[in-house]
């Protein structure tokens, strides 16, 4: 099994003309056992194809072409116009909705997850690369071309969440190395504000039967991480959660913003000390370094079983 | 981006607040002549975007205007936390009765903006909430609904404000709300909000940071600021080296390579990327190194921009050897970034071999970059290395060389 995303998911990729767009499109319908990308939109190009997947002017005539609810959209618009696709993505029945784009104000992304939360819908991102079932499929350009993905993902227990797109990668293939599998990775964005964090997708780990132990990579800023720790202790997961945690520097820099958008330090809660703290607390073990984990992953496991 | 308090109240006023009548300027005889039109005690705040100004001295009061322009004198030569002021704003002394605070910031969890009130105003609000939590209000508002006054009287009502007190504040909380969302602030606070023997509010200080990413939309109010583009308005003013990095970024639209920061190490960065970056900067400390820099690779840059990127780095006084190193690529391509820092060696007639300590991006194309590497005897390791290996080879070799 796995969350979000399985081998009959159908698709749409907005912004689907873009140089990025026509890669991912490629690297989505080779990987796996081949996504179902059902269409594209651009407004303007009706009727031209991208690697044989038709392209439409509006998300509508590409629910009608299809000719039944389509499940998903990668949406890989420019910022000043990425919210008007995702709200035409909701209001056509659009239930997942994957955004690549980076740096679209916060204001426009609260509006976005404010509207499908209304209407049902989960975003994932903005600011991230999607997510990977491995060798059955992928939504978004995580872990790049098809053989590429390859050598990093393998079908397995773990389930893996991340702030940043190429450590969902880097962690993966580490488990992999090491023998541990994923069941889903999904790469969640370095926003401040995002569509779905950790603890907004513990609940559908928690119920998938195939994942047993959670890998986590999480950066200063926000309070997410204070989130996942009271929905473990809240719910009583049954999920070991191991935890990488980096930017260790920037408590040193308060004010100051590297790496992602969301990672600026604007009080006491969200430096990495305190964070590393929170996630103690609620049993979560955090990682020296990343090549700690599947080691860390195997003890979680084996104490939960024994 | 962060904006001076005089920049910040005059934001505020455009809002429709009542502000005090203050005025700003860079000199100290101007100082002189605004505290005579404003006429009796004023007080002399130091413009600097570093918090801390009272403890160092950055704000004086002043009872006639001689005496402003002597403070101002000061204050205009004062440093406060490595920061010189950009000026100076002279202020009315407010006959205040009662001083209240009230912000809004973003919520990242509820993913709504939440306005915090308080009619305990003039310290930090954090304290408050931790010394009187009932004192403390919390409203959040949608992000889809328009913005509706009785949302602003719930806030304050629920800390116990009434009568005309409450009808009066109505309105201010309502414009700093609008004004947070329409002009894409991730903070809007005034604090204190004074109430004078009159009965009437006046903002006494205002803090405002704008996001970055929307800075774009609002041209014409920043140009009337007179906020340049150049201006990232972060905890501290760029250096100079931050300010070459920025424009090796705008060389060309593909990818980045560039979002650099200055330390004063002998071990040059050239990492990404964001999350990459994060982590190899940390384990290249843990391991005992000293970087000379942080930075960002990512999104396929061109081979150009790898090279300016890396030579602004081995042009870095100070700086013996650079580590390149990324976490796994997917989109950036291992041979463009392999030719890139090769090329910038070659041209300040540097020999890789030896200047680059290390070379760790696995990933796209890397069969074709590690051949580039091998011609030039660079050494390079694929994802069988992890990070921290790779930031302990480059701290051993670089421990080496000193």
């Amino acid at each position: 099994m796995s969350i979000l995303v399985n081998e009959n998911t159908t698709f749409i990729v907005q912004g689907i003309t873009g140089r990025e767009a026509v890669n991912l499109t490629r690297e989505c319908l080779d990987y796996g056992k081949g996504a179902k990308v059902v269409g594209g939109v651009t407004p303007g190009r009706l009727g031209r194809e991208v690697h044989g997947v038709p392209v439409f002017d509006t998300v509508a005539q590409a629910v009608a072409h299809h000719g039944s609810p389509i499940d998903g959209s990668v949406v890989t618009v420019p910022p000043a116009f990425t919210k008007d696709a995702v709200f035409e993505a909701i209001e056509n029945g659009i239930k997942l909705i994957v955004i690549v784009t980076e740096r679209i104000p916060r204001r426009d992304v609260a509006q976005m997850v404010e509207l499908a939360t209304l209407r049902g819908a989960r975003i994932i991102g903005p600011n991230c690369l999607g997510i990977i079932v491995p060798d059955v499929v992928k939504m978004g350009g995580i872990g790049g071309p098809a053989k590429d993905a390859a050598k990093s993902y393998t079908p397995g227990s773990v389930g893996v969440i991340s702030r940043s797109g190429g450590m969902t990668t880097e962690m993966s293939s580490t488990l992999t190395a090491a023998g541990l599998g994923q069941s889903t990775a999904v790469s969640i964005g370095g926003d401040a504000i995002i569509g779905s964090s950790y603890a907004e997708l513990m609940p559908l780990f928690e119920a998938d039967e195939q994942t047993e132990a959670i890998v986590i990579y999480t950066e200063p800023g926000g309070r997410m991480e204070a989130e996942l720790a009271k929905w473990v202790t809240d719910n009583n997961s049954r999920l070991p959660i191991v935890a990488f945690m980096a930017g260790r520097f920037m408590d040193e820099m308060p004010g100051m913003s590297f790496g992602h958008a969301g990672t600026i330090v604007e009080g006491k809660e969200d430096t990495a000390t305190e964070k590393i703290a929170r996630l103690a607390e609620a049993g979560i073990v955090v990682a020296e370094e990343i090549a700690e984990i599947p080691e860390l992953v195997k003890q979680a496991i084996a104490k939960r079983k024994g | 981006m962060r904006f001076f308090e005089y920049e910040a109240r005059e934001i505020v006023k455009r809002a429709g607040i009542p502000v005090t009548d203050f005025g700003f300027t860079r000199d100290a005889a101007e100082a002189k002549e605004i505290a005579a039109r404003i006429g009796g005690p004023t007080v002399i705040k130091s413009q600097v975007l570093s918090g801390g100004r009272m403890k160092a001295g950055g704000v004086q009061f002043a009872d006639t205007p001689e005496e402003a322009q002597t403070h101002a004198e000061n204050v205009l030569k004062l440093e406060i936390n490595g920061q010189m002021p950009r000026g100076i704003l002279v202020d009315p002394k407010a006959d205040i009765d009662q001083e209240f605070y009230v912000g809004v910031v973003w919520d990242g969890t509820a993913k709504q903006p939440v306005i915090i009130f308080s009619p305990v105003g003039g310290i930090d609000i954090e304290q408050v909430a931790e010394e009187q939590p009932d004192k403390v209000g919390r409203r959040h508002f949608s992000n889809i609904l328009p913005f509706s006054d009785y949302i602003a009287k719930e806030v304050i009502a629920s800390t116990g404000v009434t009568g005309s007190d409450l009808n009066k504040l109505v309105p201010i909380v309502t414009k700093l709300a609008k004004l947070f969302v329409e002009k894409d602030m991730t903070l809007a606070e005034i604090n204190p909000l004074g109430k004078l023997k009159d009965g009437s509010f006046v903002a006494l200080d205002a803090h405002m940071d704008m996001e970055n990413e929307a800075r774009g939309r609002h041209k014409a109010l920043l140009a009337d600021l007179g906020v340049a583009d150049e201006e990232t308005r972060e905890a501290r003013e760029a250096t100079p080296f931050e300010i070459a990095g920025e424009a090796v970024d705008a060389m060309d639209h593909r990818g980045v390579a560039g979002n650099v920061t200055e330390f004063d190490g002998n071990l040059g960065l050239v990492i990404g990327a964001g999350g990459g970056s994060l982590t190899l900067f940390d384990a290249v400390r843990a391991q005992g190194g000293d970087p000379a820099n942080y930075c960002e690779i990512g999104g396929n840059p061109s081979v150009n921009k790898a090279c300016g990127l890396a030579k602004l780095v081995l042009q870095k006084p100070g700086v013996d050897k650079i580590a390149v190193m990324m976490s796994i690529v997917s989109n950036t391509r291992v041979d463009i970034v392999a030719r890139g820092v090769i090329k910038a060696c070659l041209e300040l007639n540097m020999d890789p071999a030896e200047k680059i300590a290390i070379f760790r991006i696995p990933g796209a194309w890397e069969d074709e970059g590690f051949l580039i590497l091998d011609k030039y005897g660079v050494e390079y390791a694929d994802r069988s290395v992890s990070l921290h290996e790779a930031a302990r080879r480059a701290v051993e070799k670089i421990g080496a060389a000193a």
